[in-house]
């Protein structure tokens, strides 16, 4: 089922990442590659840093104003510390833990924000833009005869995917999603699931889940973390049936966290 | 499930006239408020008829009374001060709620508050003794350079209707910038990060996310300070030159309806007199009943848009 023979580049390389909030590091030397158009799951118990390793990735962590951030995040070999944030997240995107639609926008408007944002006008091209990103996101048959209704007024599911189109609207090469699912009912998860094993092919993926379950299913590689610790990266079918390390032993088959 | 009549017990029966009796207090003092300035003003309105609203005569001497003079003082000096310290204000909170270091932000919303308590006659002397000073020294630059528009032709008194508007946007600025800065704050942090995610900039993300989200309330913190402005008096009648009359320059002394009442109402030696102040006292008590109902309205409305309901 994988195809493992052909090089893989790498998108992003994490290097020896340590972040956290005032004093303390919440991250301790991370280090992780995400590889192209693959999805790399971040698992572990909560509070153990993970979703300060992905907000690190687009830089959303350093909106904290007691933010510190230590080491190198490379994005084809130039590190995105040095970069502008602005530039940066519109290559690298993010999908939230609870579906996060602007309440004062419609559907398209959501949709179109992003592109809006990069100087894009009104007219064709942003409503061709809007319809594959809708599209791309299994939202598009939902929601077309209502894209100048109020976001609010999709179910969860639906934002999350609206959420998701949202993102790939700005044609990012990373998406970052950060629990994605755990504000939706298994039917919903299950949608997203399978959108995030089609939207791999163009893009590559980081998500981070606290489901194992969930990262087995969709990703390639996952990276197990622990107490702000990188314990384990590796190819997914390989962390799960043979873990070098005994912890990752012991939390995925449930002993603790 | 039993209908809710068959579970009431009578304390809750009892409990529920009690609050009730509370609420009528309040429908119930506004109404005779009412009526006691229509009864009061009788006369006036015998005497004068509607066209009291519209005459612009003010002669105790010759018995003539008209409330325009005071009606236009009123709304021209609050909405002067409205446009001043809204733009102010806002920005005021913006900076307090997104730009501000934490420690900073909390002195000065410290002080911002401090500002609204302080009695109204502190800031009219304040008024008198350095506003209009100032007002006097830069008037004439308004002259120089915009007196061809009306607005800013005549002389330099200090005292009149810029004053006011001033003194009154210096009031009006505590609650706009302290309630504006709360609804900053209460924005979603979610909904400001999936803006930043999609590479906005700050600017970007409060234009789009956070100004569209507190909309309503920003909108019903200006029409709130408009209300204490339209009944303010001490501060204002301490520096717009009190003059019945109505002029295009914001440069002229003008009145406000408050202030007559204020300034005259202790002197009234007729019947006639003192009910025209008590008309004026209606009207201006109809007059902040549209204002905040408008803005009741108008924050309905547009609460429909998003943000909190």
């Amino acid at each position: 089922m994988e195809i493992m023979d052909t090089p893989e580049e790498t998108v992003i390389e994490i290097r020896g990442l340590c972040a956290g909030y005032g004093c303390g590091d919440s991250i301790r030397n991370v280090h992780i590659p995400l590889r192209k158009n693959r999805i790399t799951a971040i698992i572990g118990p909560s509070g153990c840093g993970k979703s300060t390793l992905i907000r690190c990735v687009n830089r959303m962590h350093e909106e904290c104003k007691s933010a510190t951030v230590r080491g190198e995040v490379l994005l084809a070999g130039r590190n995105i510390l040095d970069m502008d944030p602005v530039l940066l997240r519109r290559r690298v995107g993010m999908v939230f833990q609870r579906p996060n639609p602007f309440p004062s926008m419609s559907i398209h408007g959501n949709v179109a924000a992003g592109p809006v944002l990069n100087g894009m006008k009104k007219g064709a091209a942003l409503d061709e833009i809007v319809e594959t990103s809708l599209r791309q996101a299994a939202l598009w048959d939902e929601v077309k005869d209502k894209l100048r209704q109020s976001a609010a007024n999709l179910s969860g599911g639906q934002q999350q995917r609206l959420c998701i189109a949202r993102a790939l609207a700005v044609d990012p090469q990373v998406l970052l999603l950060d629990e994605p699912c755990s504000a939706l009912d298994p039917i919903a998860t299950a949608r997203i699931e399978e959108l995030l094993l089609e939207l791999k092919n163009r893009l590559t993926i980081a998500i981070v889940t606290h489901n194992m379950q969930q990262a087995a299913r969709v990703s390639d590689y996952t990276a197990f973390m622990l107490l702000g610790d990188l314990v384990e990266f590796g190819p997914t079918d390989m962390i799960f049936t043979n873990p070098s390390d005994s912890r990752t032993q012991d939390y995925i088959t449930g002993r603790f966290g | 499930m039993a209908k809710p009549g068959l579970r009431e017990r009578a304390d809750d029966k009892t409990f529920r006239l009690f609050v009730l009796g509370f609420g009528l207090v309040a429908v119930a003092l506004c109404a005779a408020l009412a009526a006691e300035l229509a009864w009061g003003s009788k006369l006036a309105w015998a005497k004068f008829g509607p066209a009291f609203f519209w005459s612009s005569r003010w002669n105790p001497v010759e018995e003539q009374f008209g409330a325009l003079p005071f009606i236009y003082g009123t709304l021209v000096s609050s909405l002067l001060a409205l446009l001043l310290s809204a733009p102010l204000g806002l920005g005021a909170a913006v900076f307090l709620a997104e730009i501000a270091p934490k420690r900073l932000a909390a002195a000065l919303c410290f002080l911002i508050e401090i500002l609204a308590a302080i009695p109204s006659v502190i800031i009219g002397m304040m008024g008198i003794f350095v506003l209009v000073p100032a007002v006097r020294w830069f008037e004439p630059f308004l002259i120089k350079y915009f007196g061809f528009l009306p607005l800013f032709a005549g002389t330099p008194y200090g005292v009149g209707m810029l004053s006011a508007g001033l003194i009154l946007s210096v009031m009006m600025l505590p609650y706009i910038t302290s309630i504006s800065r709360e609804l900053l704050l209460a924005v979603p942090q979610q909904m400001k990060e999936g803006m930043l995610a999609l590479g906005s900039t700050r600017w970007e993300m409060l234009r789009k996310v956070s100004l569209p989200y507190a909309r309503s309330g920003i909108i019903g913190a200006v029409f709130l300070a408009l209300g204490r402005a339209l009944g303010e008096t001490m501060a204002v009648t301490m520096v717009i030159g009190n003059t019945p009359k109505i002029s295009a320059s914001l440069l002229d002394p003008a009145y406000t309806m408050s202030a007559v009442i204020a300034n005259e109402l202790a002197e009234a030696t007729s019947d006639i007199y003192v009910h025209s102040l008590i008309a004026i006292a209606l009207a201006l008590f109809l007059i902040t009943l549209v204002v905040n109902a408008g803005a009741r309205l108008m924050v309905y409305r547009l609460s429909d848009g998003g943000g909190p309901q």
